[in-house]
This record gives structure tokens, sequence and C-alpha cells, in this order.
């Protein structure tokens, strides 16, 4: 078990709300990105002399900028739906957790900067100034949500608390307190191309070693290519998929699916990277920046399809804001969606019966799924709403044969985050990460013990490099958690490939 | 009384003046206001029409709220459909003649009065009994609950208990529309019923109860899930890509 210098949740048979415990977590806040993460973002380097006056100027420009936030501002009745529906809540009992008390520490201050009774009146609605204590809180609690939507999908009113926290960053950015995390991970991929700032190189040699191991367990020369001009299709993934178990085990599975389709593809070392913190620090600006690159690369490379790897948020950016941030796409092949979802494109193929796959490969495991948050509240997958549920576990249900889901309040649209989205995954966060994903971790452990389950699989970078780190913490293994492709590339069977059944026919074949 | 009824008309015409002016330069604000991005909370429809249904379903049947917590759902919906009954009711006092539906749901005006302070008391006591809840209130939150079960009790009590002359009422009303000031009966209950009433309507654009203009606003909900379709682009975005 992972030592921790804080107190880990206990797992319950059964959801329990916890009282609140105001103030519990007022200390937990990631370090402060300095001048080098904040100026290549177009932010002040420090906090700015009149921050204040700054920081209200650039609250009433996104009030004139997004209506989400306006609107979201106004509305809410305190009704209190939402207060036990956050995974941070139920995690660490600190009501600045629950949507709602999240929420109002921005809505305290728009109530008493822009509104008539907060300007007049602000004992009786709860406004109040916008002091270094708020912004204290603000630093501190808005590092605190995962931008998962969990929240909006029960309020009345749609209210989602990520558009207040993507808000609150982009304000606080603007005043030069920005989170070093993100910000230094933006400019990575301004520099270098990918998150991990992972040079072209490097790709090079991994995808090659790639290549030699797929040959080597199977006898097929499946190519893993990079920055090939004139394919059919680029394909982005996450950048952890070129470096860190389960990821890669996905992308070999990626390769394999394309293989088996008989199309020509690349990735780019360019725009080798997914996942777009831009949506984070809710930068419209750096959030196109990033977006930019991927269009850049698919006009260099002449490429006809997009495709994009298993990753959560940068799955939201693609299906919802890509054609907005880096369209049109008048110059890709129209007879398929613009992007693709790596888990559409093998689903079809899978349709066709163009797939060979065998069950008894992933004998050893018993699997659940977990539905990362932002694929399942802020996107799509195929024709139908709801696709971004089912595909993922058809292709789950044609790898494996023992698949039990989650509890059904647990998955689906009702999904909790692993803990660590929305920009959260990073060390100097652990503690929040751990609590936060004792929603996820109680359901997985009943399914365990009811079940069997064995392993939990995922379609989101950040969802197994979290769980990888915080499974350890609760007395279970940081390889329970495995990506789909990887179920997918296990019970792959490509055409032409040695299988072990083979073998023993040409021992016994010897052996007459 | 006629010096009080002056006042009152006065109070009447400037609640209605500010409760239109407000809403509409909420609403309109609201509506010039872009949404940059496609965020409909997923699975959501694909088309228009699907999202009239989503809507349709919130504003009747609350589904979200049903989805979120069962206790606020049902007080919260009979609190509304009680009040929307009771302003049904209450149309005939402001048209003549009364039109046949309206005297048809007299009783049920009255039903849907007691239903709304049922639901008003309940959602009350949540702001005590709930220490989640309890925390997120301010006094603004129950001074709003004290106002609508003030004006729910008083209105009941005109029912049940200390009759009003109401053809007077109605004569007050009707004259308004002419800019005439008739005397109001001099009964406390109905000053009272009708000075909460004008506060509601005051309060009504400068407060939470913006939430009712504000749910067809909201993008999570109000948006159809079309992004890879239809290109989405909100007018300040259009002027970063001439850059």
């Amino acid at each position: 078990m992972a030592k921790a210098d804080f107190q880990v949740p206990e797992l319950k048979q059964y959801a329990e709300i916890p009282e609140i415990e105001p103030g519990v977590m007022a200390h937990s806040a990631p370090y402060k990105s300095k001048e080098d993460f904040q100026l290549p973002l177009g932010f002040p380097g420090q906090l700015v002399d009149d921050w204040q006056d700054k920081a209200i100027n650039k609250m009433g420009d996104l009030l004139g900028k997004y209506r989400s936030l306006r609107v979201y501002l106004d509305s809410c009745v305190k009704c209190g739906s939402c207060t036990d529906k956050c995974h941070y809540y139920l995690g660490t009992k600190d009501p600045k957790n629950m949507p709602v008390g999240r929420q109002d520490l921005m809505r305290k201050v728009y109530r008493r900067y822009f509104t008539l009774a907060g300007k007049f009146f602000p004992n009786l609605v709860g406004a109040e100034d916008f002091t270094e204590e708020v912004l204290n809180d603000w630093y501190s609690y808005f590092h605190q949500c995962s931008q998962c939507r969990r929240c909006s999908v029960f309020c009345p009113y749609g209210i989602d608390t990520a558009e207040i926290s993507m808000a609150a960053r982009e304000i606080m950015d603007h005043i030069g307190v920005g989170q070093k995390y993100c910000n230094e991970i933006i400019g990575k991929v301004y520099k270098i191309g990918n998150n991990l700032g992972l040079p072209g190189p490097a790709l090079a040699d991994t995808l090659e070693g790639l290549e030699e191991d797929v040959f080597d367990e199977t006898g097929v020369e499946v190519k893993y290519p990079l920055d090939v001009e004139g394919v059919d299709i680029l394909m982005v993934t996450p950048s952890a998929d070129f470096f860190a178990e389960p990821h890669v085990d996905g992308l070999i599975g990626y390769g394999k699916v394309f293989h088996e389709a008989g199309v020509s593809w690349t990735l780019s070392s360019y725009a080798s990277e997914a996942a777009n913190f831009g949506m984070f620090i809710g930068s419209y600006e750096n959030m196109r920046r990033v977006a930019m690159r991927i269009r850049e690369a698919a006009i260099k490379l002449k490429v006809k399809r997009i495709v994009f790897g298993e990753c959560g948020h940068a799955w939201r950016v693609a299906y919802s804001f890509l054609n907005t941030l880096a369209g049109p796409w008048d110059f890709l092949d129209q007879r398929y969606p613009i992007p693709q979802h790596i888990c559409e494109f093998t689903y079809d193929l899978l349709k066709q019966g163009k797939l060979n796959l065998d069950k008894s490969q992933n004998d050893d495991m018993v699997l659940t799924y977990h539905d990362s948050c932002n694929v399942a509240r802020a996107s799509r997958m195929g024709d139908k709403p709801g696709g971004q549920f089912d595909i993922p576990r058809a292709l789950i249900r044609a790898s494996c044969n023992h698949f039990y889901d989650m509890d059904e309040e647990t998955i689906r649209d009702r999904t909790f985050c692993c803990g660590g989205g929305g920009g959260l995954l990073t060390d100097d966060l652990m503690e929040i990460r751990v609590k936060g994903a004792q929603p996820r971790v109680e359901a997985l452990n009943n399914v365990m013990q009811e079940k069997g389950v064995t392993h939990m699989a995922a379609i989101c970078a950040i969802c197994k490099s979290q769980f990888t780190k915080v499974l350890p913490y609760y007395g279970m293994d940081m390889d329970q958690i495995v990506s789909v492709h990887q179920l997918v590339s296990n019970a792959l069977i490509l055409t032409g490939q040695t299988t072990d059944d083979d073998d023993e026919e040409d021992a016994a074949d010897e052996a007459a | 009384m006629s010096f009080l009824s002056s006042v009152y008309a006065y109070l009447f015409y400037f609640a209605v003046f500010v409760l239109l002016a407000g809403l509409i330069n909420k609403v309109v604000q609201y509506a010039r206001t872009p949404a940059p991005l496609k965020i409909p909370t997923t699975p959501a429809p694909t088309t228009r029409t699907g999202v009239a249904l989503r809507m349709t379903r919130e504003v009747v049947f609350f589904e979200s709220l049903f989805r979120g917590n069962k206790w606020i759902w049902i007080f919260g919906w009979i609190f509304h459909f009680g009040l929307f009954l009771v302003t049904l009711r209450h149309l005939r006092y402001f048209l003549d003649p009364v039109p046949v539906w309206i005297q048809f749901i007299q009783p049920f005006g009255v039903y849907g009065g007691i239903a709304m302070v049922v639901g008003l008391a309940g959602l009350w006591a949540r702001r005590f009994l709930v220490d989640r809840v309890r925390y997120i209130t301010a006094l603004s939150d129950h001074l709003i609950l004290v106002l609508l079960l003030t004006i729910g009790v008083s209105g009941l009590l005109m029912r049940f208990v200390a009759h009003t002359d109401i053809m007077r009422v109605k004569e007050f009303f009707q004259g308004l529309y002419v800019g005439q000031v008739s005397t109001l009966p001099g009964d406390p209950l109905l000053m009272l019923h009708l000075l909460l009433v004008a506060v509601l309507m005051i309060i009504f654009p400068y407060s939470k109860l913006l939430h009712a203009p504000g749910l067809f606003f909201s993008p999570s909900r109000n948006q159809a899930d079309n992004p890879r379709e239809r290109r989405h682009l909100a007018n300040w975005a259009r002027r970063l890509e001439q850059e």
C-alpha cells in the first residue's frame, strides 16, 4: 500500500454522503507558475500591481463573451441538488468542494461588482469584495475541480461548475496567478509538440521499438509510422501513449487495428499530442493555438482523415470544439466523421466483421469499464446520443469473456471522475487526487468483491495515469487499470499471424 | 382608504414596470451574449426538435432535479405547480369577462394554494435540517421563502378565514388598466398580500428568481449535440481567425 501523509478515505459497501467539515481542504493548492511558464502563454509573469481591478475587468470581459458564465452565475437557487454529487466533496467533506460551494466563491464576487443587490445589500445576498483571502480560496478550490461536469447533470438549470472554474483560472492567469503544471505543459506543446516534451527522434525510436515488439510477438510487420506524407489517416493521441504502461499497449492496439483495416496512417511529431490543456485553464486563445497544430499537421501531411486516440478531455476538445477552433475541415474526406475516435473506427471494423478476435486471450482478466467524464458528459461517439457509453463497451465485450459493469449510479452519464482530471494530475495535488478518487474506487471495490472483477478498462490517458498512481493508496495494484485497445490488441488475431495453436500443430507435425 | 389605494396603485404601476423592464433587460443580455463553444451536457439531443423536448421535460417535470434529489424534486415541483394553478385562478381578477376555462379551474386553484404552501414549507425545512443546504443558504434565500410563504398563507386565509370584498379588488385592478384608482377594501390581510406580491415582482429581475428565464438560455441544456456536423463560431472568436 502506498504511504500517505494524509488520511486515505475508507471504502464502504454503500455510498455515504458525509457531513460537512468546513475548511479541511483549504491547504490544498498546486505549485504556482512562474514567469518562464506564464509569458509564452500570454500571461503576466507574477501578480500584477492592480490585480483587483484587472481581475474584475477580466471577469466583466468573460461575462460578455460566455453566456454560460453569465446565466450560471445568475440562475442558482441554492436548491442543494448538486451538493452531494462532486467526487471531491464526497472524498474530502469540505463544503467548498460542493459544486454550489465552489461556484459561490465566484458568485459572491460577481454579485458584489456586477449586480444591484450585491452592490447595495452585500450581506443579504452573500456578496463579497475580491480580497486577497478570496483570491487564495479561488486558487485553492478552483484547483480542486476536475471539470468533469457531473454536477451539471443533476442541476435543474444545467449549471456546469466546469465553466465557472475555467473562467476563474482564466481570470487568475490574467493577473499573474497561474498553475505551474498546466502552464508549463502548454509551453512544452508550443515548443516541442507534446505534453511530455518528447522530441521527434525519441518518438521515432519508441515507434521502431513497438514495430519490433509486435513483430516478435505476432510475426506480422505492423507499422507505426511517423511524419509520413500522403497517407489516409493522421492519428493524434495523448503523448502518454508513447511512454508508459498501460497507455502504450493501447497504441500497439491502434496500430494493429489500422493494419487489419488496410488503411495507411501516420503520427505527427509536430502534433504529437491529443491533450489540450488550454481547456483546463479556460483560455480560448491557448486552446485554439494548441488545436491549430493539428490542422497544420493535417495540411502538411496531406491526410484525408483525422483519428484521435484514447484520451478523455482530448476527445471533448476534438469532438465538441475542433470544428470551432481549427475548422472548417473542408480539405478532409467528408465521408468520415471529422474527427473520428479510435473506438468509432474499431467499432466500424467490428461491425463489418473485419476483426478476428479471440476473446480467450483476455481470460486472465475479469473486466469492468470506467466511463471517463469528458467522454461521457461532453462528447459523443457514433450516430446516436449515448454511443460514447455503448461503443467502448461493445469493443470490450467483443474482446473478452468476462465483463461486469459497476453500480448504475456510478457509470454512463453519472460516472465519477477518476480524481485527476482538469489539470490536477500533478504530484503536488496528491491528497486531493487520492481523496477525489474515493467514489470511483469504492464502486470498483464493490464490483471486485461481488463479481470478482480484476481489471478496469478506460479510454483516457489521465484516468490511466491517475489510477496507476492512486489505486495503491487503496491497497489495490497499479496494473489493474488497462486500455480498451490493449484488450482489443490482446484478442486480435492478425491476418497471417502465427498463433500458439499453430506452434503446437507444427510441433505435432514434427513429432509425427 | 383612498390615499392608501393611490399608494397601492402607484406601487403596482412601478412593480409592473420594474418586472417587465428588468426581465426584458436580462433576457436581451442573455440573448446577446454569445456561447462560443458547444457545451451541451451529453448525451444530448442531436436536433432542435430534440432540444425542445428536452427543455419541455426540464420545464414541466424538472427532469434533472428528479435525477438529482427526490426530496427537493417533490417539494419544488409541488410548489411550482401549485403556484402555476394559483396564478391561473387569479386571472379572474384581471380578465373581464372571465374565460370559461378559468372559471373551470377555480377549485383547482385553491388546492394549488395549499400545495404551494406545503412545497415551500418542505423546501424551507431542508434549509435547516440538511447540513449541506444550511451551509449554502444566505439570508436572502430565507427571505424569499418567507415572502412566498406569507403571500401563500395570507391568500389562503382570505379564502378560508377572513374573506375580503373580492369584487372591489377586481374593480381596483380593472381601474388600473385605464388610469383610474378605485378604492381597495381596507382588510389588513389583503393589504399585506398585495404589498408582498408587488415586492416579489420588483425583486424578480434582481434575484435568483432569474432562474426562470435562465433555464431557457442554459447552453448545457439548450444546445443540440451536432458539433461535427455544423461549425459553431461566435463573432468574437471569428475575429481571432482574421488576425
